[in-house]
């Protein structure tokens, strides 16, 4: 009887209902008896060095390849075209060309248009996890990783915050054009880091679900049918470009109670000052959902991605 | 010494079809084998299995001891993998491809970078080091990619095929660097489709075909089972090359009608080499060039698969 022994207690009470979830994510199991070493070849000493399984290497290997993802943001002009031009091209497109024609009532379109460009172009920018992890798959990277003895699923993590780092930047671009086109927020400075907040953990309910795709995805080429399929409806068929109330009564019903329109109502909300209602925590409880069954199917298929 | 890699009648299926059919290996400690085999042997999927990326169905792999379906992190950092196909990160240059990989194999701090940069000279890779890959020739990358795989100096290494569809001088390159890790004594398991390649590096030599180890042995042990010499015909005109390979007959028969060659084998004697040359003679066939030669490994595999090492596409 120990210090110790309450804490190891609980450890062997819960450890039998903490592995599988530990096993998912490839970090360290909790032991209560650590093993002796298995080999006592020339090798095993090699192998005790290097295959130390800890926390602190989970995190080194998790921020090394973020640290990947994000060189490629600004060493891949794609990326770098999709975060810099596309919320220019957006703004002016849509604030031009659907300006006159879209009636929103009191408020002016501009105005209006903010919140669901960009809450659209973070959809969009949160689908290049699941092109990152396509290709990873197919350049046999994510092999080369797997061999290693790290924490391989950081590679997804790794591209995700990539997804949050883009959709920063670009946001902060499109906001800009905004204000030179007429933008006339009444957020307060907390409103504003309310509205990053719902940005960021909507790119990051996402982006999961796009690493999901990228997982499943037979090609490279069909993970362009993501964004087609599942980001093009979720994003028009809300409340981002016109009024809900404008539509078809059953797409109308969809419209108002998907994620999506929740998010750019609680963002428009708190840019120009709508009807907040239960925009907000819906939003934040929508994306928490999708977070948390996205990220353990995410890892479950990438253990068991070529492993059968 | 001790056993490096053991492979103990490894099986593994995909859908229905039998990729391994129990296969045997062992490789010592400082030791090459090479996996010999067309496309589709089982080459890639044995290569798999002992780097942790895919479970076997049954039987057992040990790398360096460890058990690789029981123990697949300690496996993992002792070997080295190169794959097919360049496994490099295209957007970043050589050297952050080096400098990750060895953050990721945890490598100290003060290692990373004077290994990096000793990689890169051994590799002739210094001049294209702070070039993106994708700017990178085939040859580069696997350059690279071999780097990548030593970056911890790994004492078991796996080459999957590291020189196919590289260039002749490419290929010449890899080879001076194998070689040059076999004398530091790391262990190497190499698979090729080539035979010259096995028969120029390894120690020893695995016949692979269609799951299964036909045959194993050192190269001389290898030809010399096969026994006998060959004769090597060129045709001189590509309208007569099938009425050649109709007279002539004769065992071990091997034609190559795009580069009109045929090969038989002989007891290498003047008389049946003269007994050759005057069928294609009496016809009025005109012969480019003729060579008498000890086998080669392709005749090798067609002595013990009785048929030609007809790649089939993957």
């Amino acid at each position: 009887m120990n210090f110790w022994t309450p804490v190891d207690y609980i450890i062997k009470l819960i450890n039998p209902f903490l592995n599988p979830i530990f096993n998912m994510f490839d970090l360290k199991k909790i032991k209560t008896n650590r093993p002796a070493p298995a080999a006592t070849n020339s090798f095993a000493q090699e192998a005790e060095r290097k295959a130390e399984e800890s926390w602190y290497f989970a995190l080194s290997d998790t921020w090394v390849l973020i640290m990947r993802s994000l060189k490629h943001i600004f060493k891949n002009p794609d990326q770098l075209l999709a975060a810099s031009v596309q919320p220019v091209m957006f703004m002016v497109l849509f604030g031009y060309v659907f300006g006159g024609a879209i009636n929103t009532g009191s408020i002016n379109y501009i105005n209006f248009l903010v919140a669901g460009i960009l809450v659209q172009m973070a959809a969009f920018g949160a689908t290049t996890t699941s092109l990152s992890v396509a290709t990873d798959l197919k350049r046999g990277i994510i092999d080369r990783f797997k061999s290693l003895p790290m924490l391989s699923s950081a590679v997804m993590t790794g591209h995700v915050v990539a997804d949050l780092v883009r959709n920063l930047m670009s946001s902060f671009i499109l906001i800009i054009v905004a204000f030179i086109m007429g933008f006339r927020p009444v957020a307060s400075f907390t409103d504003w880091l309310l509205i990053i907040g719902i940005l960021l953990l909507f790119t990051l309910a996402l982006s999961w679900v796009s690493a999901i795709m990228g997982l499943l995805a037979r090609s490279v080429e069909a993970v362009q049918w993501f964004g087609f399929f599942l980001v093009f409806p979720l994003t028009f068929a809300s409340g981002a470009f016109v009024p809900t109330e404008s539509m078809p009564y059953i797409l109308r019903v969809f419209a108002q109670n998907q994620p999506v329109t929740h998010v750019i109502e609680a963002i428009r909300a708190l840019m120009i000052g709508t009807p907040m209602g239960n925009h907000a925590w819906l939003s934040i409880v929508w994306c928490i959902g999708i977070i948390i069954v996205a990220v353990p199917v995410a890892s479950y298929l990438f253990r068991n991605k070529s492993t059968q | 010494m001790t056993d490096a890699i053991v492979i103990k009648n490894l099986t593994k299926s995909f859908k229905n079809q039998k990729v391994l059919e129990g296969i045997n290996l062992v490789v010592p400690q400082g030791k090459m084998l090479a996996l010999l085999g067309p496309n589709g042997a089982g080459k890639t999927t044995t290569i798999r299995i002992l780097s942790t990326l895919l479970n076997a169905d049954g039987g057992q792999a040990l790398v360096g001891g460890f058990d690789v379906a029981r123990e697949p992190k300690r496996v993992r950092s002792i070997i080295g993998l190169t794959g097919q196909y360049a496994a490099v990160d295209e957007y970043l240059n050589g050297r952050e491809n080096l400098e990750m990989m060895g953050a990721l194999y945890h490598l100290g701090k003060s290692k990373i970078k004077p290994r990096a940069q000793e990689l890169l000279e051994q590799f002739d890779l210094v001049e294209a080091a702070s070039k993106p890959v994708k700017t990178y020739s085939g040859g580069m990358r696997r350059r690279l990619d071999l780097a990548l795989s030593l970056i911890s100096t790994p004492p078991i290494i796996f080459l999957d095929e590291p020189t196919t569809g590289l260039d002749p001088r490419s290929r010449i390159l890899m080879w001076d660097i194998i070689k040059k890790l076999m004398e530091q004594g790391v262990t190497i398991l190499l698979t090729t489709q080539y035979l010259e390649e096995a028969d120029k590096l390894a120690d020893r030599i695995a016949v692979l075909d269609k799951g299964k180890i036909i045959a194993e042995g050192t190269p001389t042990e290898l030809k010399s089972r096969v026994g006998s010499e060959r004769i090597e015909i060129t045709i001189d005109h590509k309208s007569d090359f099938k009425k050649a390979v109709s007279l002539i007959q004769g065992s071990g028969l091997r034609q190559n009608p795009e580069e009109r060659s045929i090969g038989i084998s002989t007891d290498g004697s003047v008389k049946e080499i003269k007994r050759v040359l005057d069928i294609l003679d009496g016809a009025g066939i005109e012969i480019d060039a003729m060579s008498v030669h000890t086998p080669t490994l392709d005749d090798v595999f067609l002595h013990f698969t009785g048929k030609e090492t007809n790649n089939i596409t993957q």
